[in-house]
């Protein structure tokens, strides 16, 4: 059986896993996004805190995929879990890292003005200092969600949902005649998603950038 | 001096005036009392800002100059407490703002900073209703305060409203960065060298554009620069400071210019005292004569008659709206045979009575007959001034100025006098203690 006629026969799984797939690390990067901004919210202005929530998260990206999972079976048990808050973990560091620099990178004197006007902090924050630093914060939130499309293929190792279980079910047949056209599937599957994914952000881009920043 | 300002403006404030008109009555400005104020900032031995008193009252424009890093900026901030005070107090309007909450303080405070400080993610009209914004205001009424304001700065509403900042020249900058500041009607605007970046020619309309605000509006204004030119042209009073904001002189233009109080300030006027005094007289003070003319809807038989018998050689041709267009001498016409589009030579260069003397007189300097037309609303004729007219102003101004210097020195001499007078007595009475 060649690919096409893999594809063919095996669409409506394959479309359920890619659906699942796109699910999960959407909802992860959503809960990544809230944590990540909230994060960087509350160390940007201290040297040491930003540092320290850098180095953590940074930390945590270093810690193999697997082996993360692994680790978390035991405690939370298999299945969708493990998954999210495996890929919620790992999706923090572009965004913590965006947010503090992006809010680092505001004009001083733009932060100035706001206080001079008698904007309140929290007014400051939301309407000067999180719209400027915007831009940089929805990079990191690309950047995460690409990482996520591949990490959680690895989530099929704890029976999580998504097109990892199409390359695990690959893999783990090889030499078989269709092992060849699992795997494929699987990793174009992810391929194509993340393009969306990412076709999607440079429309929320356009649609969330205010036109005097947009560069 | 600023009575005569006034009513001199009431040409250039009734084109501003329709949008005042929305009922809206402006504050205007309220006082502003520093007591022994002090700025330590930490790690460094010594205060940035030492031990301030001063008293600026209502409606004035006071400049605070001095060299770089004196403490200028920080003596401002605390005004608004941007910077928190070490200690001291300051009142506004009579009132104790020290302990006030300091976000409700800044906004009863308008605030215009070097860069403008425009959001740039914001459009203009966003940027100028910021604070009416955050002090509840209507829809309908920031609405028109942010068109009112922009025509107040001389913008046109409809082709700034929905502008970026970016889309904006520096000076457009700079003047939307003044409505916004305004926006909310403070009694009292602080500006930290607002024109500081931006072109000798823009500072200089925009500089303009401020007094004439200031006539209408009648804000305390405290504003920060260090460039002496601009504290001249500006403020009612100067107050000149040297390192830690201490007040080496606090005074009138005319007063810090004639009579210094010591080396530090004569550094700080540096040379060509007299030409600055230039800058403090407006043409409307001066003598503008009447110059024989004629408009080009003349017949031309009129106008050889004036040439030919008035007591001038040469007479000013107006346009059809009244402003002043070319010089024309005798024979000139005859030259051009009889036709007023070759003849005679274009007016390069006019002024306003808002003009300073040191303008006119560029233009009577650069003019090959040392002379210049001065131009009324939409730039009608009202008269001319000359070379003549200029150097007598100038003398009787600089005579004037020196009685003044003499009598206030003279002051000085009395109360130095009387106190050592009291001193002394004070000495013998009470001993080695008062030493
Ligand atoms: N945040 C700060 N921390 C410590 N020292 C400061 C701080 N801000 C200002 N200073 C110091 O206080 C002094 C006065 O500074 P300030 O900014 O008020 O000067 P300035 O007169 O406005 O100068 P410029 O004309 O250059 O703007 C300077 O010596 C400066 O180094
Ligand atoms: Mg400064």
């Amino acid at each position: 059986m060649n690919f096409w006629d893999y594809l063919g026969t095996r669409h409506q799984q394959l479309l359920t896993d890619a659906f699942q797939h796109a699910s999960a690390v959407f909802q992860c990067m959503v809960v990544a996004t809230v944590i990540g901004v909230v994060i960087g919210v509350f160390t940007y202005r201290s040297e040491w805190a930003g540092s320290l929530a850098t180095t953590t998260t940074s930390t945590i990206l270093t810690i193999p995929s697997l082996a993360m999972i692994g680790l978390l079976i035991p405690i939370v048990g298999l299945g969708v879990a493990p998954t999210v808050i495996a890929l919620t973990l790992y999706g923090l560091l572009p965004i913590v890292r965006n947010s503090i620099v992006g809010l680092r990178g505001v004009d001083p004197s733009l932060v100035d003005a706001a206080k001079g006007i008698g904007m309140s902090r929290t007014a400051r924050l939301f309407r000067v200092e999180l719209p400027l630093a915007w831009p940089p914060i929805l990079t990191g939130i690309r950047v995460s969600t690409q990482m996520l499309m591949g990490i959680a293929a690895i989530a099929a190792y704890a029976s999580g949902p998504g097109l990892g279980n199409e390359i695990f079910r690959g893999i783990g047949s090889l030499g078989s005649k269709n092992a060849l056209n699992q795997v494929l599937a699987g990793t174009l599957g992810i391929v194509v998603l993340a393009l969306l994914f990412d076709a999607a952000y440079v429309l929320i881009g356009r649609l969330t950038i205010p036109r005097g920043i947009r560069a | 001096m600023s009575e005569t300002a006034t009513s001199g403006t009431s040409g250039t404030s009734a084109t501003a005036a329709p949008a005042g008109g929305a009922g809206s009555a402006t504050a205007t400005g309220a006082t502003i009392e520093l007591e022994d104020l002090t700025k330590r900032y930490p790690g460094s031995p010594n205060p940035a800002v030492d031990d301030v008193n001063m008293e600026i009252k209502a409606g004035e424009l006071v400049i605070f100059v001095g060299p770089s890093g004196c403490g200028k900026s920080t003596t401002l901030k605390m005004i608004n407490r941007l910077i928190e005070p070490t200690s001291g107090r300051i009142r506004i309007g009579g009132e104790d703002v020290t302990d006030m909450d300091p976000v409700k303080l800044r906004r009863k405070v308008g605030y215009a900073i070097q860069s403008s400080g425009l959001f740039p993610h914001m459009t203009v009209a966003q940027n100028i209703a910021l604070v009416p914004k955050l002090v509840g205001w209507s829809k309908s009424r920031i609405k028109d305060r942010v068109e009112e304001m922009l025509d107040l700065v001389g913008l046109d509403p409809g082709e700034f409203r929905g502008r970026y900042p970016r889309q904006l020249s520096g000076g457009q900058q700079q003047r939307v960065g003044v409505a916004r500041a305004l926006a909310a009607d403070p009694p009292v605007l602080l500006m930290d060298e607002p024109f500081g970046a931006v072109d000798p020619i823009t500072r200089d309309h925009l500089q303009d554009e401020l007094i004439r605000l200031q006539h209408e509006l009648h804000k305390t204004i405290v504003f920060v620069t260090h460039d002496f030119d601009e504290a001249i042209k500006l403020g009612d009073r100067i107050a000149v400071l040297r390192e830690r904001s201490h007040i080496a002189q606090f005074d009138t233009p005319e007063a810090i210019l004639t009579n210094p109080a010591d080396d530090f300030v004569s550094g700080f006027v540096g040379a060509g005292a007299a030409l600055k005094r230039l800058n403090l007289t407006r043409v409307r003070d001066v003598e503008v004569r009447d110059y024989p003319t004629v408009t080009v809807d003349d017949p031309l038989q009129d106008i050889f008659n004036k040439l030919r018998h008035g007591h001038t050689n040469e007479i000013l041709l107006l346009d059809k709206r009244h402003r002043p267009y070319k010089w024309l001498r005798r024979g000139d016409l005859m030259r051009a045979r009889g036709s007023l589009a070759r003849a005679g030579t274009l007016v390069h260069d006019t002024v306003t009575r808002d003009a300073t003397l040191r303008d006119a007189l560029e233009a009577v300097l650069t003019d090959n007959a040392g002379r210049v037309a001065v131009t009324g609303r939409r730039g009608a004729y009202e008269g001319v001034v000359d070379m003549e007219t200029l150097m007598n102003s100038v003398h009787e101004l600089l005579e004037a100025d020196r009685l003044d210097a003499l009598e206030h020195q003279h002051d000085l001499e009395e109360q130095r006098a009387e106190q050592t007078h009291r001193a002394q007595e004070g000495a013998d009475a009470t001993g080695e203690e008062r030493a």
